[in-house]
Parts: structure tokens; sequence; C-alpha cells
């Protein structure tokens, strides 16, 4: 299975969130658009040009921006907030809790340009603790796509989706690999069938920990490699198979270690099967300038980091 | 629609309530409450059109969103009174298992509020959303919010003034309950609010100012900024409010801002206020 997982066109995910919105343009017309002056970022020029009506720019004026995604919502529209995942998150945390999560509203908080991989831009922008303050969030659905393709199915389907939902992915292209029609929220997807190591991997993070599971392949150390796109609800069904089968488990993210997706996966082994876990995320630090794969690469999460890091769980068992 | 005596009447009844909500519970805010009680009167029973049995979209309706949510003693008994749900469920205001939270929720489903409100500067934004629903809707019916003054410190609050003139929010009426005061005292010591009048002027408002306590010029500046919605600019209603207005120790100090009355204090303040629609 794992040489399947082959690429032909690298694709920014963010380009399969644009693309998503041009289809619901299309299909729902209750989904309406909101951007915080970042409309060429985020890829939604078709969508405006699509449906004018439908779109409604804010201005550099985030907190507004959630405030009014509720109001719409309040009167049945199907709202996508647009704008970094910096400014979608711990810039309007607050409006968010009270406008959003507490009151039910069914907003879809779509954030681009999460992690370490928004490059050049340095630290500023490059959020890491988004998905730790996302997921605290009493009834939020946490959604981290991997690919050009998860991302643009997982825009559609948080539209038929009821509830807040914050779906988060990035600027750089890279790999076009996630098998079509497999998206579902909610539901880990299984990508190879191992019995070592469980390797659970989120966003960006997935391609490389299919580059990481081929070397250990060759080294006859099998993975059972899963994806997790839906951080929360998480999947936890198919964690603990997986974990029952293997003994131990490595997660990687494009996040902090401190409240990502490894520390959701370490709680659900802690209550329910404690096995050895090794996490492969930014170790409580800021980013800073340069090229993605550089920064992955200092900040500790290429494919050789997992690939290292897995080797050792083995070990530990 | 109610008459002025009738409304006066029932702002009464809302003014007990409000008293009795927050000695109930020893706590709660009723300053701010007591001050908007005639507005608030006057807008369930005189103005909006909204229907008691509640739809949380508010389709062909008129909808109110409280910005400043920590008034919500005032809310909960104008929604009773209006008949959204049994008016002896005031008596639970504040404790446990209660749809009455402490700042109004949707949480616990309790009809006729739409969103949380409590973390202030937000409700203007809400507001906004909604009436710019109602135009994608072609459904011509009013948005109201309700605003503190002290709330106007919040930056979220200029942003969504900015957004509502620039996009022509014209079926928007925003009320400031403009009482001066706020926690730690009045609003030009703690944080001036220069001439607001000006201020939403130069924003692109269309500014009206009222007397927050006299019934008739409530119903009648409410009618002419109804009449002026739909022209191309949000309206705001700069309303002069006493805090704590009806009871003589409470009015015009931030000092009841959000302190409940003691036994004593509350018989004294009920003595002040007439029964007219009975106690729940």
């Amino acid at each position: 299975m794992l040489s399947k997982l082959t690429y032909k066109e690298k694709k920014a995910t963010r380009d399969g969130f644009g693309d998503g919105m041009t289809q619901l343009g299309r299909r729902n017309k209750k989904v309406v658009a909101l951007c915080a002056d970042l409309v060429g970022s985020l890829k939604i020029q078709t969508f405006i040009d699509e449906n004018p009506e439908r779109f409604i720019q804010v201005g550099i004026a985030e907190a507004n921006m959630m405030g009014i995604a509720a109001g719409l919502a309040t009167a049945g529209k199907i709202p996508f907030t647009t704008t970094f995942a910096n400014f979608s998150t711990g810039r309007v945390y607050d409006q968010i809790r009270q406008s959003i999560a507490y009151s039910h509203k069914n907003v879809k908080i779509c954030a681009s340009h999460a992690g370490l991989t928004l490059g050049e831009d340095g630290a500023t922008h490059q959020i890491l603790e988004d998905v730790g303050m996302m997921k605290m969030l009493p009834g939020m659905t946490v959604i981290n796509p991997a690919d050009y393709t998860q991302t643009k199915e997982a825009t559609i389907a948080i539209a038929k989706h009821k509830g807040p939902v914050y779906l988060r992915f990035g600027r750089p292209s890279w790999p076009v690999f996630v098998p079509k029609g497999k998206f579902e929220i909610g539901k880990a997807l299984k990508l190879n069938n191992g019995k070592h190591i469980t390797i659970v991997a989120t966003g960006h993070m997935l391609w490389y920990a299919v580059e990481a599971s081929k070397e250990l392949e060759k080294e006859g150390i099998t993975v059972d490699l899963i994806n997790i796109h839906t951080i929360k609800p998480l999947d936890e069904g198919a964690i603990l198979r997986s974990v029952k089968k293997t003994g131990c488990c490595l997660v990687a993210e494009e996040h902090q270690r401190n409240g990502g997706l490894g520390e959701s996966v370490a709680g659900v082994l802690a209550r329910k099967f404690p096995a050895p876990m090794a996490m492969v995320a930014v170790d409580d630090s800021f980013g800073e300038s340069g090229k993605p794969d550089q920064l992955l690469k200092k900040y500790g999460l290429s494919p050789k980091h997992i690939y290292k890091a897995a080797r050792k769980l083995v070990k530990k068992k | 629609m109610a008459s002025i005596k009738q409304l006066e009447k029932i702002a009464s009844q809302v003014r007990r309530d409000i008293i009795r909500q927050t000695a109930g519970a020893n706590s709660g805010h009723p300053g701010g409450s007591l001050g908007c009680a005639d507005f608030m009167t006057a807008l369930y029973f005189g103005i909006m059109k909204h229907n008691k049995k509640f739809k949380m979209t508010g389709k062909d309706e008129d909808m109110f969103f409280l910005s400043n949510g920590h008034i919500s003693p005032v809310w909960y008994s104008v929604l009773a009174r209006s008949g959204y749900y049994p008016v002896k469920e005031l008596k639970t205001f504040r404790k446990i298992n209660s749809r009455l939270q402490g700042h109004p929720a949707t949480h616990e489903g309790l009809p006729g509020i739409r969103v949380a409100s409590g973390s202030l500067g937000q409700g203007i934004s809400v507001a906004i959303g909604a009436a710019l629903a109602k135009k994608m809707d072609k459904d011509k019916r009013t948005i109201y919010a309700l605003t503190g003054d002290g709330e106007l410190q919040e930056g979220q609050v200029w942003e969504a003034m900015m957004f509502a003139a620039h996009h022509k929010v014209d079926n928007l009426i925003v009320t400031v309950d403009w009482n001066g005061q706020q926690i730690d005292g009045p609003t030009k010591k703690v944080m001036a609010l220069g001439n607001l009048e000006a201020k939403w002027k130069s924003f692109g408002w269309k500014v009206i100012k009222m007397d927050g306590h006299n019934m008739s010029e409530i119903l009648k500046v409410m009618k002419e900024a109804k009449a002026a919605c739909g022209k191309g600019k949000p309206i705001c209603i700069l309303m002069t409010t006493a805090m704590g207005r009806g009871v003589d120790f409470m009015e015009g100090t931030h000092k009841w801002h959000g302190k409940a009355t003691n036994p004593e204090q509350t018989k004294n303040a009920l003595s002040q206020l007439k029964e007219t629609l009975g106690d729940y």
C-alpha cells in the first residue's frame, strides 16, 4: 500500500480550499464567504466572481468578522470566515468562544497559512498553538487536512455538518497524494497496514510520515499509518485498534507539542490502553523566517526526525 | 400597540422584576437594567414585530440583540412578560439548573435569546450579520441592538461601526445606553468617551438623541429611526438614561452596577415601584 502513495504534482492545501469554495458556491446557496483583506491568499476569487452577493469583505477587522458570521448563522446562513490561522484563532478567541462556540453557531472558521510552513513571514504569523486553542472549545470540530484533495473534500463536507468547525490548512505547495473520495468528518483514514508501529499524522506532516514509513519498511519495520484529519472529535477507535496491534504510537504534526494532536492521542491511550509513545512536534518554541522545508528540518519535523523517533520507539517496546 | 400609560405600567412591573430577580439571586446587575427598563418595555410592547413562539432565524420578524449582556434581568423580564416563557421562571435567575443564566445565553435554550453576550463589544457585529442576512433574503424587517456606553471602550465596536457605514447596513438601529457610568465610576473618569455624537456621525451613521425615560419620546424617536431605515445609513440612537432609574437610592450612581439589594433595601425599592401586572 505504501508504494501506491506517490504524487505527480504539488499543490497548496489553500488551493484545495479555494476550489472547494467554488463548488460550494455553485451548490449551496446558504454558503456565505467572509474575508479580512486576504482574498488572494485564501484563493476565493472564483467564489467571489460567481457569487458577489454572497461575499462580505470585512477589511482588517477579524473580531468584527467573527461576530458578523455569528449573526449570519443565526439567520440561517452558513458563513465561512477566511483569513490566516493566526488571525482566525488567537486574535479572536473570545469572539469565537462567546458568539460562536457557546452560542452553537453554524460558522466555519477557515484558516490558511497555519504552522511553520508559512515560511518567510516568520513567527508573528506562524501560529503553532491554534489546534490547542480550538480543540478546547466545547462543541468545536477541528479539521487539519493533509493535501489539496483532502482540503477540497473537507471544505465541501463541513458545509453539510451542523455546528462550528475550525478548518486549518496551509500556504506551501505540497504533494497531492491522498486517495480521492475518502474524506469523512471524524473518521481516521488508514493508509497502510503494518504491525510494528502506529504512526498517526495530520496536515502537511502526513506526507513526511509516508516518506519516513517507506524508509522504515526497508529495514523491516512495518508501519500502521493513520491519517487523523479530524483532530476533534477524535476517532479513538481507529487509534486504539491500531495500537493494540502494534504496541506503540508516534504522532507527527506541525504544531506545538503542548495542546496538539499528540496530546489528544496520549490522552486516549493513557485512559484506555497505555503504550509507549513519541511525538514529533514543535517543542515549546516560536518559529522564524525561512523556507518551509528548512524550517521543518530546523524545528524537528523532517521525515528523518520521524524515522529516527520511530526506530527509537520500536526498540523501546 | 400598547398605549403610553400601559407601557409605563409594564415598565414599573419590569423594574420590580429586576429588583426581585437580583435580590433573589443576591447578585446580578440592577443598575443598568433599571436604566433600560423603559426602552426595553417600549421595544417589546410597542416597537418590534416579534413572535413569542420563538424562531432562532427570526424570519419575517424584527430581531433584537443585547450587547451589554449583564443587564439580563431587564431582558428576562420583558421576554417573560411578552409570553416567551412563564413569568415564574424569573425566580430561577442565576440559580443552578436555570435557563436564566447570569448573562444571556442560548446554551440552555431560553426562548428569545439568539446569541450569548456578556463579554462586551460583540453585539453590534452579530446584529450586523443578522442584518446582512435579512438583506440577502429580501426580508424587510429591522434589526435592533442595545449596547452600553462603557462598552464602547471595546475596539471591536469601532470595527463594527466602520463596517456598517461602509456596507450601508441601513436596516440596523443600534441604541447606546448613555448613562455615563461603568463599574469603576463615571465614564468621564474611567475612560472618557468624548463627543459620542460626533464620533458616530463621523463614522457615517445617522445619529438621533433620545431621553430614555420619556415613554412618548422613545416611541416617537424609534418611529423616526424606523422611517430612516433603507436610506443608506445605519442608525444610532444615543439614549440618555440614569443608572438605577426608578429607585431613589440607586439612581445616577455606578454603585449599583453589579450589586443586589439586601432584604431591607429590596423592601424600600419595591415600595417605590407599583406592582401593576402581578409579581411572580
